[in-house]
């Protein structure tokens, strides 16, 4: 669950408003034009960014204030998900505990991590070793040892060749089911959006309006989201 | 995201600024207590002073970034045999001890040189042929980077749309010189101010530098006053010039792939006079000095005792204070902010003159132990060479940091664990470059060891000073070669590391 209540963010130049509240277990897609504050609204919920005014909700505690490492929130990014010095077992246990110091049991959970992602073959490679759609494999195999309820997705394909693209979807979507995640993904493909998100979050004209349901979305008369779809 | 200070960045800083009150204090304190000292005290000697300190650092300037323009673009847009080569010997300057060049630039001018009675060695026209030689070099390859920051794409439309060399330069290279000049000069600029060894070697009465003035007013006359009022017009000139020129001093121009765009213009014989004129005149300046330390010092390598003696304490007093700038730089460079930028250039705005005699005013009372002259050279050393330090780590830094700073913040990298598991893997190339970089300084810095010299201790440097002193030129000719090469080994090993350390 993700609730935004009055807030507010801005910078010099840009400002965006945002009242929006997300149910638990729904996928998401967000859409709107460049520039519009898709990744600035990530990155709120991830806690790289901090609002002016107004608060944060996330999974029914409070987070206004809260340091990224303490939200109940993963996020996958486009690039540079993982430290290219390390090998992909040791940069998804980093999500486990920093300090590299794992018990019996989530020795295990690395392993099956990697496993579940089809990269178990892989674990003692260096990322710049493997291919891009891999690398973002990595990351969700971190997501799924970190087991937090809700993951958010900044453009996490967007380099890959569609066939690839397909199958990473279908994995972040099984993901979402099996562990009962709330999803975010940002995406430029309202298609994509159309086969696979629950709910749309539109942003335009420096607001986040409150998610609604694809369907209702792509019927839209709304002037901004008609300019958005062309 | 909030960037407090860590706890190693807090330390830094207090170390810092803990060795400038150390400095600066009991000579204030001296100073109030003998009230009948005419303190702050601007008379008509102090304004002559810093007239010839703008002025040799005026004049040394314009020429080197002049020249180093001219060649430079001579260097862009040229193809000719031994490029590569003359490249390299252009880096050379940067690693030599200023001593060396001020030998190198006797060498050939001076009375007993190669062409004596050409120049005037002491005074102004020396004080800017040596300056030239290690600034020139300087300004060629910023602008070299800088220009070859532009992207090849720029040079194609050019040709396409038939422009000439004056509307190439006016169009495509101007827009690009233009934000980056102003603080290559500025840099050079305050380099040439600050500069002490080369002023206190080949100047005088007449032509002497605020800074040198500061080391004398303290050393012959000890008048504090004096030493107070030059400090404050060298302070205030300094911070002038670090406004100005920004964060130039510790980043430089982008660093680009350095494989400059293929070019087509400059095919008029014009061009090609103007480009091969400004090649000689700046190999004039900065080769015929490092050609006669090699051919003077060839024949004189000869390791005396007391040579090893020196060297032993060079490479003690280099390791030390290599060691400790970069432990210093590390925190200092991690985040760049105001604070820790303004520190990092402490050495370069309190005259070093003034700290070194505030400490030695607190330590005579702990009697004069080899090991105390040592430790204060060290600390003066590893503050003077901090920028150099800060300048390799930030780029270290900034470049690691890419998209780094997000996942450590997720995952909760924190403190060691980060430190650990992140940065020292990922910056152990630039801390072993910025350890071989503060260490070629230190070797051959002349500079603590003449302000704490009363200490007793005789590195390298200084007994290469000693020996020219003295008029032992065929030995000071061997010491030279020595430094020279020792300075010039482990800056090239730093500079190897830094191209292989590229796919990074």
């Amino acid at each position: 669950m993700i609730t935004f209540k009055n807030s507010l963010y801005a910078t010099e130049g840009f400002a965006l408003a945002i009242n929006l509240h997300v149910n638990a277990n729904q996928f998401c897609a967000v859409l709107g034009p460049s520039g519009a504050g898709k990744s600035t609204l990530l990155s709120l919920i991830a806690g790289f960014e901090n609002l002016q005014s107004g608060s944060i909700c996330l999974d029914g505690i409070e987070a206004t204030q809260a340091s990224p490492s303490q939200r109940p929130v993963s996020m996958v990014f486009q690039d540079y998900n993982a430290f290219g010095h390390l090998d992909l077992w040791t940069n998804v246990a980093l999500g486990i505990a920093p300090n590299l110091k794992l018990d019996a049991a989530q020795l295990e959970a690395v392993d099956k991590a990697l496993d579940s992602v089809g990269i178990a073959s892989l674990a003692r490679r260096k990322p710049f070793e493997i291919s891009g759609g891999e690398l973002q494999r990595v990351a969700l195999a971190r997501i799924l040892v970190r087991n937090k309820p809700i993951l958010v997705l900044d453009e996490p394909f967007a380099a890959l060749d569609p066939g690839l693209r397909k199958d990473m979807l279908q994995l972040v979507l099984e993901l979402q089911k099996t562990h009962r995640l709330t999803v975010l993904m940002v995406t430029h493909q309202p298609e994509e959006a159309k086969k696979i998100a629950d709910k749309i979050i539109f942003i335009g004209d420096g607001k986040v309006s409150d998610a609604i349901s694809t369907a209702a979305f792509f019927k839209s008369t709304d002037k901004a989201v008609a300019r958005y779809l062309g | 995201m909030n960037k407090t200070y860590s706890l190693a960045n807090k330390i830094a800083l207090a170390g810092v600024a803990g060795a400038i009150l150390l400095g600066v204090g009991p000579l204030f304190w001296f100073l109030i207590e003998r009230t009948e000292a005419n303190y702050f005290l601007f008379d008509r000697s102090l304004f002559a002073i810093l007239l010839f300190t703008l002025k040799q650092a005026f004049l040394s300037s314009v020429i080197s970034v002049g020249l180093g323009l001219a060649a430079a673009r001579a260097m862009t847009r040229r193809k000719f045999w031994g490029k590569a080569f003359l490249l390299n010997l252009f880096a050379v300057p940067q690693s030599l001890p200023a001593i060396v060049a001020v030998l190198g630039f006797l060498s050939v001018f001076g009375n007993a040189g190669l062409l004596p009675g050409l120049i005037n060695t002491y005074g102004l026209a020396g004080i800017i042929m040596v300056h030239v030689f290690f600034n020139l070099p300087l300004a060629m390859r910023l602008c070299l980077e800088t220009l070859n920051g532009i992207a090849p794409e720029t040079f194609r439309l050019s040709q396409q749309l038939a422009f000439s060399d004056l509307q190439l330069f006016r169009h495509v290279e101007w827009p690009v010189l233009a934000s980056s000049l102003p603080r290559i000069f500025a840099l050079i600029f305050l380099l040439c101010a600050a500069s002490f060894i080369v002023v206190l070697t080949l100047g005088g009465p007449s032509a002497t530098t605020l800074e040198v003035a500061i080391f004398q007013s303290l050393r012959m006359d000890f008048d504090v006053g004096r030493a107070f009022s030059l400090s404050v017009l060298q302070i205030a000139l300094s911070l002038a010039l670090i406004a100005v020129a920004g964060r130039a001093l510790v980043h430089g121009a982008p660093r680009t792939s350095g494989i400059a765009a293929p070019r087509t213009d400059g095919r008029s014989w014009v061009a090609r006079v103007f480009d091969c004129g400004a090649l000689v005149v700046a190999a004039l300046f900065v080769l015929p000095p490092m050609f006669a330390i090699l051919v003077y010092g060839l024949p004189q390598i000869e390791l005396s005792f007391e040579l090893l003696k020196a060297l032993g304490f060079s490479t003690l007093i280099g390791g030390m204070s290599a060691v400790l700038t970069v432990v210093l730089a590390w925190s200092l460079a991690k985040y760049l902010t105001p604070l820790n930028y303004v520190m990092t250039l402490s050495g370069f705005i309190v005259p070093p003159a003034l700290l070194a005699t505030g400490w030695f005013l607190l330590a005579r009372n702990l009697s004069g132990s080899l090991w105390l002259a040592i430790v204060l050279v060290v600390a003066l050393n590893s503050l003077m060479a901090l920028p150099f330090a800060v300048a390799i780590l930030s780029e270290g830094f900034k470049k690691m940091r890419l998209g780094h700073e997000e996942l450590c913040a997720q995952l909760g990298l924190y403190g060691w664990n980060r430190f650990w598991r992140i940065d020292f893997p990922l910056m152990k190339t630039s801390t072993l470059q910025a350890v071989l970089l503060a260490f070629v300084f230190s070797l051959g810095d002349l500079t603590a060891v003449t302000l704490l010299g009363n200490l007793g201790l005789v590195t390298l440097p200084a007994l290469l000073h000693q020996q020219m002193g003295h008029y032992r030129s065929q030995e000071a000719a061997g010491t030279a070669l020595i430094l020279a090469g020792l300075c010039f080994a482990v800056a090239a090993l730093a500079q190897l590391m830094r191209g292989a350390n590229d796919h990074v």
